[in-house]
C-alpha cells in the first residue's frame, strides 16, 4: 500500500485510462441472483476483477438474545476478504478495515430494508470477497442488495453503488485498484435509484467544492447504470426471459 | 385486469394515484412502490404485489401446519416455519378449567406432533397466538408432510381452489395446506399419496410457468392411464 508509481500514466492525452477505459466508463459488471442453496437469498457479482459472493439469512431469531430489539429487526453485515483474495496472503481474522466496511455497508442498506416489519428478528448478510481489485465495498453493497431482494426481505428500493474519483485532475467513474493507489481522490457512492437518495458517501482525498459536486453527480449516474444490471439479474432469475 | 399485471422488483413504481396500498407495497409520497419481487396487481381501489420469494409472515386467520417444539406447564410452542414461534396456550386444548397442577400437557400433544392451527392473534409486540379449537383443527394423526415455499401456496391452491381440487379429485387424497408452506397429504392408497406428493412438488418447482395447470393435469392423467 502507498507505494506510488510516478511513472504510470493514469490518463493519456486521448482521455483513455490505464486499463483502456474512457473517463465515464465502468468496468465489466456481471451480477447473478441466487446460486446458494442453503441461504435464504444470495448473489454473485463480478465487478471488473472483483469477485464477490453474498449470502443472506433471515428474518430469523436473534442470537445472542440480548441483541434483539423489541421495536424493530436488526441488520447484521459481515464483510470478509478471503486470504487468497489479494496478492499477499491476507490474515483471515477480521481486520480494522473489514470491520469498518461491514459497518458502512450495514448503514448503507438500512434505509432500504424495512426492518420495522420484523421486530425481534435479525437479517444476516454475509459478504465474501473471493478476489479484490479496488472498489470492493461498492461491489459488495450492490450484490448485498440483490441478495436481500432474492431473500424476499421487504425493501423500499434497491441500493446500487459505484465509486467515482479524481485522477490526473479529471473526475472519473469506477476507480480501479491502480487509480485508487495513485489517484488524487476516491469517492464511493451508494444510491437508491427510485427514491433518488444517497445512502453511502465517503471521500478519501482532496476535492474542491466544484469537483466534489461533479464527483457526486458522476457517481450517481454510475449507480443508475449498475441498477439496470441489478434489475436484469433479478428479472432473469424470477421472470426468465419473459420479464419486461 | 390482465393488462394491469406487471413483473416488479423492490423499488419499482407500481402506479401513482389514490389507491390503497395492500400487500408488499408502500406509499412514498404520490408513488406506490413495490417492496418485493413479484407480480403487481391493480384493482379498482387497491394495489398489491404477489411475492415470488420470502419467508412466511403470520397473518391473523391463516391456517397453518405447526410442529410442536416444546411445552411448558402452561403452553406449547409450535414451529410454524416462520421467524416467530407459534404460541398455543393450554386453555385452548383443556378448556377454561385448565389447571397447571392437574393437567399434564404431554398427554395431549407431544413434541414432534403435527398440528393444524389457526393464527388467532398476531401483532408486532408478541409471538403469534394460535388456536386449535375449531372445526378441522387440531393434531394431525396421519399423512405425509410436504414442505414447499410459502410464496408458492397461492399457486398450489389455484384460482378459487381449482388446482388443489384437481389434485384431490385425481388422486383421492386429502390435502391440508398451511399458509406457511407446510402441506399434509393423506390418502388411502399409496399410489394416490405418491402421485399427489409429486404433483405438489412439481407446482413448487414450476410455480412461475404459465400453463402449469395443464402440465399438472397431464402428469396426473398420464399416470391414470398407466395404472
Amino acid at each position: 500500500m502507498g507505494g506510488r508509481d510516478a511513472t504510470m500514466v493514469l490518463l493519456d492525452e486521448n482521455g483513455i485510462r490505464c486499463d483502456g477505459r474512457k473517463v465515464d466508463e465502468t468496468r465489466r459488471i456481471m451480477i447473478k441472483a441466487g446460486g446458494l442453496k442453503n441461504a435464504d437469498g444470495s448473489a454473485y457479482i463480478e465487478f471488473g476483477d472483483n469477485k464477490i459472493l453474498v449470502g443472506v439469512f433471515g428474518p430469523r431469531d436473534v442470537h445472542p438474545k440480548h441483541m434483539s430489539d423489541t421495536d424493530t429487526g436488526i441488520l447484521r453485515v459481515r464483510y470478509h476478504m478471503e486470504p487468497f483474495s489479494v496478492g499477499e496472503r491476507k490474515r483471515p481474522a477480521p481486520s480494522r478495515r473489514e470491520i469498518e466496511i461491514s459497518k458502512v455497508i450495514k448503514e448503507a442498506l438500512e434505509p432500504a430494508v424495512m426492518l420495522e416489519k420484523f421486530p425481534r428478528t435479525a437479517v444476516d448478510v454475509f459478504i465474501e470477497v473471493l478476489q479484490a481489485d479496488g472498489g470492493t465495498r461498492c461491489a459488495a453493497l450492490t450484490a448485498a442488495s440483490v441478495a436481500l431482494a432474492d431473500a424476499g426481505i421487504p425493501m423500499r428500493d434497491m441500493v446500487a453503488a459505484v465509486a467515482s474519483g479524481k485522477v490526473a485532475d479529471t473526475i472519473i467513474l469506477d476507480v480501479n485498484n491502480e487509480e485508487d493507489q495513485a489517484g488524487q481522490a476516491d469517492m464511493p457512492v451508494g444510491y437508491m435509484p427510485s427514491l433518488e437518495k444517497i445512502t453511502l458517501l465517503q471521500i478519501d482525498g482532496v476535492l474542491t467544492p466544484e469537483e466534489y459536486k461533479k464527483c457526486v453527480q458522476v457517481g450517481v449516474d454510475g449507480c443508475k447504470q449498475v441498477y439496470e444490471l441489478q434489475k436484469k439479474a433479478l428479472k432473469d432469475k424470477y421472470f426468465g426471459n419473459g420479464g419486461d | 385486469m390482465d393488462n394491469k399485471r406487471k413483473y416488479v422488483i423492490p423499488g419499482d413504481v407500481v402506479t401513482t394515484g389514490p389507491f390503497r396500498p395492500e400487500q408488499n407495497v408502500t406509499l412514498e409520497g404520490e408513488k406506490i412502490i413495490s417492496t418485493a419481487i413479484g407480480i403487481s396487481e391493480i384493482y379498482e381501489d387497491s394495489v398489491r404485489v404477489i411475492p415470488l420469494t420470502g419467508k412466511y409472515i403470520p397473518k391473523i386467520n391463516d391456517l397453518v401446519i405447526g410442529k410442536v417444539i416444546s411445552h411448558t406447564s402452561l403452553s406449547w410452542e409450535l414451529d410454524i416455519n416462520s421467524c416467530y414461534v407459534g404460541f398455543l396456550p393450554a386453555q385452548d386444548v383443556f378448556g377454561r378449567d385448565f389447571s397447571a397442577h392437574a393437567d399434564e400437557l404431554a398427554t395431549k400433544l407431544k413434541s414432534g406432533d403435527l398440528v393444524a392451527a389457526r393464527i388467532a392473534n398476531f401483532d408486532r409486540t408478541r409471538d403469534p397466538l394460535v388456536t386449535i379449537s375449531d372445526r378441522d383443527l387440531g393434531a394431525i394423526d396421519s399423512g405425509d408432510l410436504v414442505k414447499i415455499s410459502p410464496s408458492k401456496v397461492p399457486r398450489l391452491i389455484g384460482k378459487r381452489g381449482s388446482m388443489i381440487q384437481m389434485i384431490e379429485m385425481a388422486t383421492n387424497a386429502a390435502v391440508t395446506i398451511g399458509q406457511n408452506g407446510w402441506v399434509v397429504v393423506s390418502c388411502e392408497t399409496p399410489e394416490g399419496l405418491l402421485k399427489a406428493k409429486k404433483a405438489i412438488e412439481m407446482i413448487n418447482e414450476k410455480a412461475h410457468v404459465a400453463n402449469l395447470t395443464d402440465q399438472v393435469k397431464e402428469m396426473l392423467e398420464i399416470k391414470d392411464d398407466e395404472t
